[in-house]
Parts: C-alpha cells; structure tokens; sequence
C-alpha cells in the first residue's frame, strides 16, 4: 500500500477495481483485521483493531478470496458451524440458506458443490451475523456468467434490503459499474481515481470514443488536426485507431470527411461513451484484464 | 465447542481411508506380527556352498548324504539346494539349506539377503565366509559348526523352559507398543496434518475472522483426537483380549493416567510442527521427521536394548519410548500410578511447553 486514503460511507457499496497484483487483497485484508499495515491507521465504525477485535468480528462479514471448506462437511453443517461461533441458531441458517439458493445443496458434502455454489455459500457464511460491513474479495473470480449472475442477485437482494455497507474487490469493470455506489482504481498500491461511476467519467474531461479499423497509416489521415480530438491511441497489432473526442457530433463529420476519397478504408466504426475500461487505460496505459 | 469438535468426528467417520488406517490397520499389524511370533516355525539356515568336486570335506558330506536334492527357483535357474532337516525336541526343527553354486553368484546371493554365509571346502577343513557383526550369520555359524560335526547343542544339564504364559510373549510386548504408536500417529497426523491443510485451504484463516475462540479451537482438536484415540485403543485392546488373551495386570487408572499424559504430549507436539507452515508436502516431512525416528528407535516391534548402550538412555526419554514403556509396564509387569507418575508428569511438562511455544509463534493468518 502506498498512500490510501479512503472513507466508505454507512450503507455505501463501494467496488476496488484493479489488476490483479494491484493490492485490492491486501488492502481489504487489512480492513479485516488478517493483515497488518506497517503504518497508518484503519477505523471501522469508529473503533480501531486494536481492542476492539471481538466486536468487530461480530460486525464484520467476510468472504475471502478463493475459500475451500471442510470436504466431507455438508453445506448445513458448514454453515452451522459458523453459526455457532456467533452464537446463531437453526431458523438464520435456513434463511441463509434460502437468500443463497442453496436449500436444494443443503445436504451436499461442500466437495461436491460447483464452483459456484461455493462461492454463494462463501457468501451465505459472510451474512450469518447480519454484518454491518460486509467485504468480498473477488467473489466471482473465475465463475461463468450464469453463476455470476446469480452472485449478482443476491448482493443487488442485500443492497436493496438491508442497511449494509459493503465493500467488494473485482477486476471485472461491469460487476463493479453495475453494483456499485462507488468505484475505487487502483494500481500498485495506489489509488488512482475514486468516486461514482459518473464522477469518474466526467472528471476525465467526459471523452467520448470514436473507435475502427484502418487499413494504412493513420499519420497520413492526419486525424491530428480534427478539432474536439483529446487523445489518440493507434492499436498497430489489432489495427485500430482509438479517438478520444471531447464533442462527438462536430468531430464524427470531420472524421467522415477524411476518409471519403475512398483512398483509406474504415471498418468497424463505433461511436460510444467513455468506459471504466477506457478510463483505466488511459489512467494507467494497460488494460484490467491482461 | 460443540460444532468444532463435531467435524472431526464427521470428518472421521466419512473417510473409509481413515477408518482403515486408524482402527483396520493396527489389529491388522497386531494380528500378523503376533501370529509370526507366537507361533514356532521351522528355522531355516540357508547357506552358499561353492561348487568343488575335486576339494571336498569328508564330515561335510558325511552329513550332506542322506540329505534332500531340491530345486528352487528363487535362489537363480538350474542351481541345486541340498536340505537336511534336524529335529530337536527342545528348540524345535532346524533345517540347513545348502546352496550348491559359484562363488560370484554366492556372493549375489548374499547381497541380496537371501543367505548369511558362504561355505568353502577343503579336503582337511571348511572355510566360512560371513559378516561377524550380523547377528543371524553368527547364529548360523554356531548351529552350522556344530550340525556337521554332530555336536550337541543343548546338552542333559541344560533344561529349556518356554516361557509362554501371558506378560512374558511377544504379543504381551507388541500390543502396549502398538497403543503408544497408535495414539502418536493419530495425534500427530490427525492434529498436525488437518491443521495444516486448513492453513493451506485459508480455511483457518476464515474460521479466525469470526469470533471464534483460537483456544477453543485448538482444544476441539485436542478432545477429538483424544476421543478417537481412546475408541482406537478401546477397539485394540478388546481384539487383543479375546484373540492373544491379553488382559491388563496393572492399574487401569496407571493405564489411563499414562495414556492421557501421552497424548498431551503428542498433541502439544502436533501443534508445535503444524505452527507455522501452510504447505502440506512440507507438514508431511515434517510430520515424518518427528515419527519415524520414534518410529523406529523406541523398541515398538523390538526391543530398543540391542542399540548401542550410548544412545539407549537418549532412546529411553524420546515420548513415544516412555508412553510406550509405562503402559507395557502397566500391562506386563502390574504397575501402578506410582510406577508410572514421572514419565506421565514428564509427558505432560512436554505437552503443556511445545503447546505454548507453538501457540507464541503460531501462524492464525
């Protein structure tokens, strides 16, 4: 970690977006109490670790990056023995087990659940307490779209209904922009951007994408000169051109106009707002997912 | 507590593997060593006779003539064995096998193990051939010398008494060993081997981020393993009662006292080798570097005095030696609490210092 500064609001939902490498996990791992950060200090709901650690066990859910369970444990039993260090009893469990649709697995032995139902029931063990701060470190890394889907659903389900405040890693840019109040970019430790989903775009000046394929050099188009333009990127290996323009509609007709002679061929052309994609690459100069 | 201890014990029952290794196997390995060693066999000398026709010794063949012309296929193709049986009424059948071959394949022979000594013919005297610090090769000598010059080996003034009566076998031996093993494998492999694997799954870890008790979960494991200890031990010691008639001559409370302090012992040191590390091939060896040695040293299948005198007072105080030594103590000898008081306090010190020191540098995250 170098340098976070971060305050998440009560019942906030707040996505840490990065690489992977980029320090989401230890970030929230210190935020968790499992790690310890060298210098600065962490509160959560006003208290310290320091202390504080029992109460705050019992307020915190956590769901930790890549979780197995105890093979030859059924999903019931599992979840019953994390019931018991809260001291919860039968009916929270069937209600877990009904908010992660899992009723039908109750009697699975955990070996045999998909990677999927893994992570649901991951996730029904960090609900157990009904936690004020629930954290979820890549919870759907790795799944299929179906299974994330259905993760979706139940943290939309938490997000609508009750007054948690979560805090949840991904590398995915649609997890993040589609559940979350506010996004976090991070890279190597640092924080690079922060705030809602729209602050981050119209903070970077709200460029709008003109993006296609171009059969030549885009030198001698000279795109340069088209007014509106911010930036340009040229993709030599995938052949594609990448117009960053600050007014679409004046800079779009400019772009038509160069290409008409017939001279240079375009494909593909889109027209589209900036993404959280765009915004890290042009944070960063890489992509999320390599 | 309750739901800490529980998994253990599904985790124990839902394992076939499990249940083999910690209750099949140990009647299992009673049931073959005490029937080798309860039941008297034929001995068998077999030795390497290099082929000479010229150079022979008369009282060699003189005893060799009304022996048997055999052929087995073990000791190489086309090679010829001569068996002579002799039977004494006081140590039972003894039977020479001679191995009628060269001297490079006598050699390979007895590379392999398969004989102890080799035998050259002169026409005036025989020559052996044999390691002298091997015990059975010296035993072989002795009744070989004096098989073919017709001595006898247990003469009128000598009366030999078997000891078959219960505490004096070589069962009544085996079976208190096999207890002490049985507790430190099931301690130490059942403690040390799943806590390492819950460290490496990040199980620990999560279990640690709820407000769980740390003591009251190492206790869980403490209380299980013990538990399964005791069925273990319960379920040995009832087949060794009805099959071998092994019955307890000491104190059940000295037995008990004994058997609780080893496994204090057994699981302080399971704590203390799985306190640090999350890899399981590493928890493996490590596991193994502390059981085979014991394993091996602390006199379970035999006796640990035929090591050399240095090490025995160092073999004695290693967990395994003492668990293993009182309870035999208790079974075969009628001890009681007092009898076996230190090594149980000793035991116990053990435990309770390698728990602490484990629990210091315990790695929870």
């Amino acid at each position: 970690m170098d340098g976070v500064d971060l305050s998440i609001a009560e019942a906030e939902f707040l996505a840490l977006l990065g690489p992977n490498g980029a320090g989401k996990t230890t970030l929230v791992e210190m935020i968790e109490g499992l790690q310890k950060p060298d210098s600065g200090e962490i509160l959560i709901m006003n208290r310290h670790w320091k202390g504080n650690e029992t109460y705050l066990r019992r307020h915190l859910g956590i769901s930790l990056q890549e979780t197995r369970f105890i093979d030859k444990l059924t999903t019931t039993e599992t979840l019953r023995l994390f019931a018991s260090f809260y001291g919860i009893g039968e009916e929270r469990i069937a209600e877990i087990l009904e908010l992660i649709r899992l009723q039908d697995k109750r009697k699975a032995y955990t070996v045999n659940l998909s990677g999927g139902q893994r992570q649901r029931l991951a996730i029904g063990i960090a609900l157990m307490n009904s936690p004020s701060v629930l954290l979820l470190d890549e919870p759907t890394s790795g799944l299929d779209p179906n299974s994330r889907r259905e993760i979706w659903d139940i943290l939309l389900h938490l997000k609508k209904n009750q007054h948690t405040t979560m805090i949840l890693t991904t590398h995915y840019m649609d997890e993040a922009s589609f559940l979350c109040d506010k996004i976090v970019i991070m890279d190597k430790g640092k924080i690079l951007a922060e705030g809602t989903l729209e602050e981050l775009l119209t903070r970077n000046q709200s460029d709008e994408i003109i993006e296609f394929n171009l059969e030549g050099n885009p030198e001698d188009l000279n795109l340069k000169n088209i007014t509106w333009l911010r930036k340009m990127n040229w993709d030599a290996d995938r052949k594609k051109v990448t117009l960053f323009v600050t007014k679409i509609l004046q800079a779009l007709p400019q772009i038509l106009e160069k290409t008409s002679s017939g001279k240079y061929k375009i494909m593909g052309l889109e027209c589209r707002k900036m993404t959280l994609d765009d915004l890290f690459i042009s944070l960063t100069g890489r992509r999320l997912i390599d | 507590m309750l739901q800490l201890i529980l998994i253990h014990f599904r985790e124990f029952i839902r394992e076939p593997g499990i249940i083999f290794w910690s209750v099949i196997f140990p009647i299992a390995m009673a049931w073959v060593l005490g029937i080798a060693f309860s039941k008297q066999s034929e001995l068998i000398q077999q030795v390497v006779l290099i082929e000479n026709i010229q150079e022979q010794y008369p009282p060699l063949r003189e005893f060799l003539n009304n022996s048997k012309l055999i052929k087995k296929e073990i000791y190489g193709e086309n090679v010829s064995c001569f068996e002579k049986t002799l039977a004494s009424d006081k140590l039972g059948k003894t039977s020479y096998r001679f191995i009628s071959t060269n001297w490079d394949h006598g050699i390979l022979l007895l590379k392999r193990g398969q004989v102890n000594l080799i035998l050259k013919e002169y026409p005036d005297s025989l020559q052996y051939f044999f390691d002298p610090v091997n015990p059975q090769a010296k035993t072989a000598f002795i009744l070989l010398t004096s098989a073919i010059n017709n001595e006898k080996l247990v003469y009128e003034t000598a009366t030999i008494s078997p000891l078959t009566q219960k505490g004096n076998r070589y069962i009544d031996f085996l079976i208190p060993g096999l207890l002490a093993l049985g507790a430190m494998n099931s301690l130490l492999w059942g403690i040390s081997y799943a806590l390492i694997e819950m460290r490496s799954k990040k199980l620990m870890r999560r279990m640690v981020a709820t407000p769980m008790k740390k003591s009251e979960f190492l206790i869980s494991f403490f209380v299980a393993r013990l538990s399964i200890a005791i069925i273990e031990a319960l379920i040995l010691c009832t087949f060794a009662y009805f099959y071998f008639r092994i019955s307890l001559q000491g104190s059940f409370l000295a037995l008990a006292t004994i058997f609780l302090a080893g496994n204090i012992a057994f699981s302080g040191l399971a704590i203390l080798i799985s306190s640090r590390t999350a890899n399981s091939r590493i928890g493996t060896g490590l596991i193994n570097l502390v059981t085979m040695p014991m394993m091996i040293l602390s006199g379970i299948f035999f006796s640990y005095n035929n090591f050399p005198e240095f090490a025995i007072p160092i073999i004695q105080k290693m967990p395994l030696t003492m668990m293993a030594d009182s309870i035999r103590a208790v079974f075969n000898e009628g001890s009681g609490i007092i009898q076996v008081a230190s090594n149980s306090a000793i035991l116990t010190g053990m435990g309770i210092c390698c728990f602490l020191v484990g629990l210091k540098i315990y790695k929870w995250y």
